[in-house]
């Protein structure tokens, strides 16, 4: 397994022998729910560390905390043994499985879907539309369906975001069965989310995370839910303008004071600043127990959802202005490489973490 | 001049929670403070990083310790533990203000975790630190550093320049580099000596050689060993330490919690000659396994191995190292390295004394006890009869030592009788003031933080802060 960059030999082994020695000490019982769901076992197969792993939320409180850190001769550095494993599992459930592979260099597919997809929207707009057309001021109902086709644009959303739909769902449920999920209930469910709705394990046990040293702040906690709901709020808005458009047939583009613009108004500036935190984060952060070879990907998603949601605010700014054409071209090629992105790339994790905690739910006494 | 060139106040040897808290107590009381740490940062806080609570008087129910725990309780506790060997006006102060430390931790940053079920069930008695020792020093370090205090880490203390009990200057050994600091006053905060093997072969014999050192490998005992050399009065024995047994393939240093087996009162233990030598069921394990540290050091060898079958093998933790296992008991004698004959006849010996009905519970002394043996084992005894046969190899993890540098109710070292004018000690270089022998779970860290608060109240008001 050598040849192949991002998937190190004898990660889940690494995580066995961690696993041991926590369940020897115990000392960290207290940051995360990752603990206690360890102390409610002896040994630990396969399916108990993919599980252990993606319920860790990656607070690194448990790393500042260990005795058993480097340099002690066990060397024990549980988050970046689990962020490692993590990466391990998107690839294994990832749909089709060959794809799985752009696990390994993420960082190198997702910019080399950004850029491709960019070029693509924004030549094939340039080749195809008249100039006056492109550079032109378009106002009123269909004002984008003026640069960008309404055939194209339903088309290639659609066929890219039920592709990223389906795949996502098919990996959820291989890795619901691989990690040892049991019977899917509501209860566990309703719990998860609440959970992850709040980012609760981000808050290691009272004060936050280890974001950059052994001092603990709730910064990555807002960061990361700003992001969060910025993504939802802004997943929301395409829902509500998707039916007005399609269904009820009041075409975009919509004053500032409708749902969908105000729901992607305040999304995109959660997205936009949650996504800037939480690069800033990475830079100041102790790489220690960082998985290093995989900022690639984290770093991939936060660009390209920071981005996503900067050309969409800046389309919403100056789309009665001749820059329209183009800055609608630019942000639908941001989305586009979002929608392929989506099911191969770091996205997943909040799928996978929401699973985990279902499960952690469903066997908690 | 300006603050930089300023000499230092309060000079404090030692980096663990004694030392942190002597200095942070010092600085808010407007000391310039250095604390000289001799591991580098990276394993910097003593035995303190591998502590996990402290025991702590409370009237009431918190929001971290459930039920109460009054003083009288605690010391009666202390002085059945040591068999009256304690100061005990002493440990009365220690356990009076062992009350206020959990505030006065979480005000300076430490983080408790709330009452759990945890690992031995103190939730009564003992609060435990979120995330541990490490986690406790790393508070502490922050906010020592946010006062102003200077910490070097790296920086042994080698030398003391003391005259007539007053102390002048040290000598230290900083990154290899020989330094020598004025300070108005010294604090004594360096721990015990066990990390020393050649001064643990002095007071135990060559055995010591064979001894697992749970905690850091940086507790040499010198600053210890200049004090007691300067003629400071000593307390306790050097053969006096917390000692409990332990996994014996663990690391020889730094080991700490994990290494740890709790087998003992659902096994039988036996010696290199096959032999059993104390009462497994004497009681249970928490108020028991730090005595069997010292039971298995005056072993041949050093060494022990418990031995349990198949019934037993969910009862405890899961251990770190993985037993040895035989389906037959001669089978497991060789993997041990033991006489199969001889510890046949232990077993069998075992088995037939096995004569207690009742039900075997865990959770209370339940009275299945041997008779006719030397020794007898009392609680928790049923025939070693279902393979797999199971076998752990034990031996002496020191935790630290007692011998310790006498001290008045200030924390100021005795000298000639009297309190030094400057000097003073706290933590584990202090300990065996309060604890002659004997352990009570926390207590140690309980010590640290009440005498290393009142060294740093005696250190500041000396330098006239």
């Amino acid at each position: 397994m050598l040849e192949i960059s991002g998937r190190l030999p004898g990660t889940i082994d690494e995580a066995r022998r961690s696993m041991e020695i926590c369940n020897a000490c115990r000392y960290c019982e207290g940051f995360c729910p990752v603990f206690p769901a360890m102390e409610l076992r002896r040994a630990f197969s396969d399916s108990d560390l993919t599980y252990l792993a993606n319920l860790c939320h990656n607070c690194k409180g448990c790393y500042h905390a260990c005795q058993y850190a480097p340099p002690h001769e066990w060397g024990i550095n549980l988050p970046r043994t689990f962020a490692e494993l993590r990466a391990e599992t998107y690839e294994d459930h990832a749909w089709p499985a060959g794809f799985g592979r752009v696990f390994r260099r993420n960082g190198f597919w997702v910019s080399m879907v950004t850029a491709l997809s960019l070029g693509l929207v924004m030549v094939l707009t340039m080749a195809l539309q008249e100039e006056a057309t492109l550079y032109g001021n378009h106002r009123g109902p269909g004002a984008f369906y003026a640069v960008i086709p309404y055939g194209v644009m339903v088309t290639l959303g659609g066929l890219t975001f039920g592709w990223a739909a389906v795949a996502m769902a098919l990996g959820a449920w291989s890795f619901w069965r691989a990690a040892g999920g049991g019977p899917v209930r509501w209860a566990a469910l309703k719990a998860a989310l609440a959970d992850a709705g709040r980012t609760r394990h981000l808050g290691g046990g009272g004060d936050g995370c280890n974001d950059v040293d052994e001092g603990f702040t709730p910064a990555r906690r807002h960061l990361h839910l700003a992001t969060m709901w910025g993504f939802l709020l802004c997943f929301a808005a395409t829902s509500a303008a998707t039916v007005m458009d399609h269904i009820l047939g009041w075409q975009a583009p919509y004053s500032w004071y409708s749902l969908p613009v105000m729901l992607g108004t305040i999304g995109g500036i959660g997205l936009v600043a949650g996504t800037a935190g939480l690069f800033a984060i990475k830079f100041k952060t102790d790489r220690a127990p960082e998985a290093t070879h995989h900022w690639g990907m984290d770093l991939g998603l936060l660009g390209l959802l920071h981005f996503t949601a900067l050309t969409g605010l800046a389309l919403l700014f100056f789309r009665h202005t001749s820059a329209m054409g183009m800055l609608l071209a630019i942000h639908l090629g941001f989305v586009l490489a979002l929608f392929v992105t989506l099911p191969y790339g770091k996205m997943v994790h909040g799928l996978y973490r929401l699973l985990a905690l279902m499960r952690h739910h469903n066997e908690q006494p | 001049m300006d603050a930089a060139d300023r000499p230092y106040d309060v000079l404090v040897a030692g980096g663990g929670n004694a030392a942190l808290t002597a200095a942070i107590t010092a600085a808010e009381r407007g000391a310039k403070v250095l604390v000289a740490e001799a591991a580098p940062k990276a394993m910097r806080g003593g035995n303190s990083r591998h502590t996990r609570n402290l025991r702590t008087a409370h009237e009431a129910p918190t929001d971290v310790l459930t039920e109460s725990y009054l003083v009288e309780e605690y010391l009666d506790d202390l002085i059945r533990v040591t068999g009256g060997k304690t100061n005990e006006h002493l440990a009365r102060i220690t356990i009076e203000e062992s009350a206020q430390m959990p505030a006065w931790m979480h005000e300076r940053g430490v983080r408790f975790q709330r009452a759990l079920g945890g690992t031995l069930s103190l939730g009564r008695t003992n609060p435990f630190f979120l995330g541990g020792g490490k986690a406790l020093m790393n508070a502490y370090y922050r906010t020592a550093e946010r006062l102003g205090v200077d910490v070097i880490y790296d920086a042994e203390v080698t030398g003391l320049e003391i005259e007539d009990g007053h102390f002048t200057a040290a000598r230290l050994r900083h990154r290899g580099f020989e330094t020598r600091i004025e300070a108005r006053a010294f604090i004594a905060a360096a721990g015990g000596f066990q990390a020393n093997l050649d001064w643990m072969e002095e007071a135990w014999g060559p055995g010591a050689r064979n001894f697992i050192i749970r905690g850091t490998p940086y507790a040499k005992g010198t600053v210890l060993r200049l004090l007691l050399d300067e003629g400071f009065e000593a307390v306790s024995e050097a053969d006096q330490c917390h000692a409990i047994a332990l996994d014996a393939r663990g690391p020889k240093f730094d080991g700490g919690i994990s290494t740890r087996l709790d087998a003992v009162p659902f096994s039988i233990v036996v010696n290199r000659e096959a032999e059993r030598f104390y009462d497994e069921g004497e009681d249970f394990w928490p108020k028991r396994y730090a005595i069997w540290g010292r039971l298995v050091a005056k072993q041949p060898d050093q060494i022990a191995y418990a031995i349990i079958d198949a019934k037993a093998e969910d009862l405890f933790l899961p251990p770190l190292y993985p037993p040895m296992r035989a389906e037959t008991i001669e089978g497991l004698a060789e993997a041990l390295g033991l006489d199969p004959a001889k510890l046949r006849a232990t077993v069998d010996a075992y088995n037939a004394a096995c004569m207690a009905d009742g039900p075997f519970d865990t959770t209370i002394h339940d009275g299945r006890a041997t008779s006719g043996l030397t020794p007898d084992k009392t609680n928790w005894a049923r025939p070693i009869n279902r393979p797999p046969f199971i076998g752990f190899p034990l031996r002496p993890g020191i935790t630290f030592t007692y011998l310790g540098v006498k001290v008045t109710e200030d924390a100021a070292a005795v000298i000639g009788g009297k309190p030094a004018s400057n000097i003073y000690a706290a933590g584990e270089i202090m300990a065996g003031n309060v604890l002659g022998q004997g352990y009570l779970a926390g207590i140690g860290m309980t010590i640290g933080s009440v005498f290393g608060r009142r060294a740093g109240q005696g250190a500041a008001r000396h330098a006239g802060n």
